[in-house]
């Protein structure tokens, strides 16, 4: 999500780690670039400016260690610097009298309606009866979008006429909620501009007759640098207690989610993470911040390949490896494993110290390579995918033809193959395996 | 005509003018260039969304052409801005759909929540005004209800629409579109698609599908593949636009919600980056608040007062 940023800022301190000390000249340097990539990360300019001013008063005192290179003292003062601007993950506040109000604000566009459906799933798993309110009469066909989303989800929706002004609506919901035993209130309002004080107004109405306990901003992780105005334009009016950031899982840079925390003080509740209604996250500072320094993501990554690893299939090819047994046909189950994680430059960017590869192998050349492969084992007999050893030259044309490679990218994939079985025999030794193990464990 | 263009995009800018833009007025309105002045230029570009890198390339370019010509004056200076920003917008094909065909295919894609629907909407209206017969095909079966969202404006606008089922193959509404279109004998297919990330591989292969099922029903269909973009949405639309380029040929972009943002500087990165021209913009929420795309009038919209 924060790819490019990631990038920009490993690219600058690449440089800061070839020299052994830090001058005065190299935090200019370093400054300069991280303004840069912050601006193109959409952060907002005078948030910037701050943020970049911290960062110098903290960076020139510096006192240089003998453990750490200047390189890597400055990506610790951003770190911490940004995991202070992001703050601390907080959840909802739903203390005091049920109904809990919840109300969702922003710009149209933004996500608000999918994004209640997402909330109110995520709360009735952790065992609330949410109920949805149609608030939203302007947008044609937004009451009816929330229905359908309630009906998916099994959850109640509450809606009226869309002659009926929204605030009515709104008031009418809670009174439902009570008697209707739902804990939780999701109000979905409809899209509107921060300076549009007609439709503003009538948020404060809304807000003044249900009194929620949670104003929510719903922002597109996407947006620029009006991200602050429209941030100031709602809190100004309603109060915001907290952000949702939708839509992280396209390559937004995200600088939005720095420039609203930094200049309304609200924190970030959650992140919209893809199209499915079960997408959505609680907001991990932590993670976020480390995303953007490049020390990867890979709590994510786990999280996701247990997700979509297939474990028993990870299991019995595991076993296979360690029995010295691995042929091409776990191989290319193994691909296919790989392939469900998503695109292959995602996953290489979660992984640590990885995004540097991106930039001098194209993903893309490395994806039809992962094709190609896919395609020489698939259009192999399975005895063949059993025993390679029996591939001989009428054999290896047949293939090529069937998968439209050649023979020299067969015997590749093959002696590649073979490299691979040599290494595996030696894990067999439990002392290798245990080496293996801790370099892998190094990475958490 | 073109003077009722005008005047909606300078409406529609107003807020671009009086925010951002207006204060370059104010800052190169009078006095001599100086360094500071340099600066502050940079910095209210960058604000605009233009993007520090555009911005840095259009100042270095400016500075250049103002010593080369010898400029002292700070109003000239703005004068070469000008012309530089113009430039920037107009480094590719006019901005005119060509729509003298037995029957034009527009096919609308565009990430979640950019506007596309009310797009399409106000395109409709746009060309039934002119009175061309616009059949508008319901290609998002994806979202909830946002077949129900362009049936209520088929009917605002009068334009027929063809739908499906929700999460029916869009392949089959691009199908069933384009066939009823020559069937009726209409003049214009807009067909809406699902939002989707520009980073979804799969997402954008289908859209591939959709232009093939196009281009099997109408010679040379879809003629148009337009990109609605978010002008709310900083330096991301660039990579939207590369990607959307990239994976299904766009041949022009609307960007929309111009009226609301105090931005529109997205609208120069993408001129200086895509060779893909902007085709309309949207300055409101009314069906009538979607305007061609004229670079001069936004030029002058950006700096001269209401």
């Amino acid at each position: 999500m924060f790819e490019s940023l990631q990038d920009k800022l490993q690219g600058v301190f690449e440089q800061l780690n070839r020299r052994g000390r830090l001058s005065e000249a190299d935090v200019k340097l370093a400054l300069r670039e991280v303004r840069m990539a912050l601006l193109e990360a959409d952060v907002n300019f005078k948030v910037v400016k701050e943020f970049v001013g911290r960062i110098r008063e903290r960076a020139i005192g510096i006192e240089l260690s003998k453990n750490i290179t200047p390189g890597q003292q400055v990506v610790k003062i951003v770190h911490e610097e940004l995991l202070e601007t992001l703050g601390d993950s907080a959840p909802l506040d739903l203390g005091g009298k049920s109904p809990h109000v919840i109300m969702l604000v922003g710009l149209q566009g933004s996500g608000k309606t999918t994004t209640a459906a997402k909330l109110a799933l995520h709360l009735r798993k952790s065992k609330h009866s949410p109920l949805l309110v149609a608030a939203d009469t302007r947008r044609p066909a937004a009451i009816e979008q929330l229905k359908v989303l309630g009906r998916q989800l099994d959850i109640p929706v509450y809606s009226e006429d869309s002659s009926v002004p929204p605030p009515d609506i709104c008031a009418n919901a809670i009174k439902v909620a009570k008697a209707g035993a739902n804990n939780i209130v999701i109000l979905d309002t409809a899209g509107r501009l921060q300076i549009d004080e007609a439709l503003m107004d009538e948020l404060v109405q809304i807000k003044q007759r249900t009194s929620p306990k949670e104003v929510l901003l719903v922002a597109d992780s996407m947006t620029g640098q009006e991200a602050v105005r429209v941030a100031e334009g709602f809190d100004e009016k309603v109060d915001l207690t907290g952000l949702i950031l939708t839509k992280i899982d396209g390559d937004a840079r995200g600088g939005a989610a720095i420039s609203i925390r930094s200049v309304t003080g609200v924190p970030i509740k959650f992140l919209g993470t893809g199209e499915k209604l079960n997408e959505i996250e609680v907001f991990h500072p932590d993670r976020l911040a480390s995303r953007i320094l490049g020390m990867g993501d890979v709590l994510t990554l786990i999280e996701r390949a247990e997700e979509v690893i297939d474990e028993e299939v990870a299991e019995r090819s595991a076993k296979k490896l360690l029995e010295g047994n691995f042929n091409l046909e776990d191989f290319l189950e193994q691909l296919q494993q790989i392939k469900k994680l998503g695109p292959l430059n995602k996953v290489i960017d979660m992984l640590p110290g990885m995004g540097d590869i991106t930039k001098t192998i194209s993903t893309d050349d490395m994806e039809d390579r992962l094709k190609r492969t896919q395609a020489i084992i698939n259009s192999m007999t399975l005895t063949e995918r059993r025993n390679p050893k029996i591939l001989n030259s009428s054999r290896k044309k047949r293939v090529a033809k069937g998968s439209g490679t050649t023979v020299q990218e067969i015997n590749q994939l093959i002696s590649q193959f073979r490299q691979m079985q040599k290494m595996m025999k030696k894990l067999r030794n439990p002392r290798a395996r245990q080496n293996l193990m801790n370099m892998f464990g190094g990475f958490r | 005509m073109f003077g009722f263009n005008r005047n909606k995009i300078k409406e529609g800018l107003t807020r671009t003018r009086n925010s951002v833009f207006g204060q370059i007025t104010t800052l190169m309105g009078g006095g001599d260039i100086d360094d500071e002045m340099w600066e502050d230029l940079e910095a209210l570009l960058i604000q605009a969304d233009v993007g520090a890198e555009t911005s840095m390339e259009l100042i270095e370019t400016v500075r250049e052409r103002v010593q080369r010509e010898g400029i002292y004056r700070a109003v000239d200076a703005q004068r070469v801005l000008k012309e530089e920003m113009q430039n920037l917008l107009d480094g590719y094909a006019p901005s005119k759909i060509d729509e003298h065909r037995l029957v034009t295919v527009i096919l609308v894609v565009g990430v979640n929540g950019s506007g596309k629907t009310t797009t399409i909407a106000k395109l409709a209206n746009y060309y039934q005004k002119q009175g061309r017969r616009v059949i508008l095909g319901a290609g998002d079966t994806f979202r909830a209800a946002a077949i129900d969202q362009l049936k209520i404006w088929g009917e605002r606008v009068g334009s027929t629409v063809i739908a499906h089922q929700e999460n029916a193959d869009p392949g089959a509404v691009v199908f069933d579109s384009l066939k009823s279109a020559l069937a009726r004998k209409a003049d214009m297919v807009i067909i809406d698609t699902a939002g989707r990330l520009h980073t979804k591989f799969n997402l954008m292969k289908e859209v591939e599908k959709l232009k093939s099922i196009a281009r099997k029903q109408v010679h040379g269909a879809p003629h148009e593949t337009l990109l609605v973009l978010d002008g709310t949405t900083g330096q991301n639309a660039l990579s939207q636009a590369k990607h959307f380029k990239k994976a299904v040929e766009i041949t022009g972009v609307v960007v929309t919600k111009l009226d609301g943002t105090a931005k529109g500087g997205v609208v120069l990165a993408i001129g200086k980056t895509l060779e893909v021209p902007v085709r309309f913009i949207g300055v409101g929420e009314g069906v009538d608040d979607l305007i061609p795309f004229d670079s001069k009038a936004f030029v002058d919209g950006l700096f001269e007062e209401v």
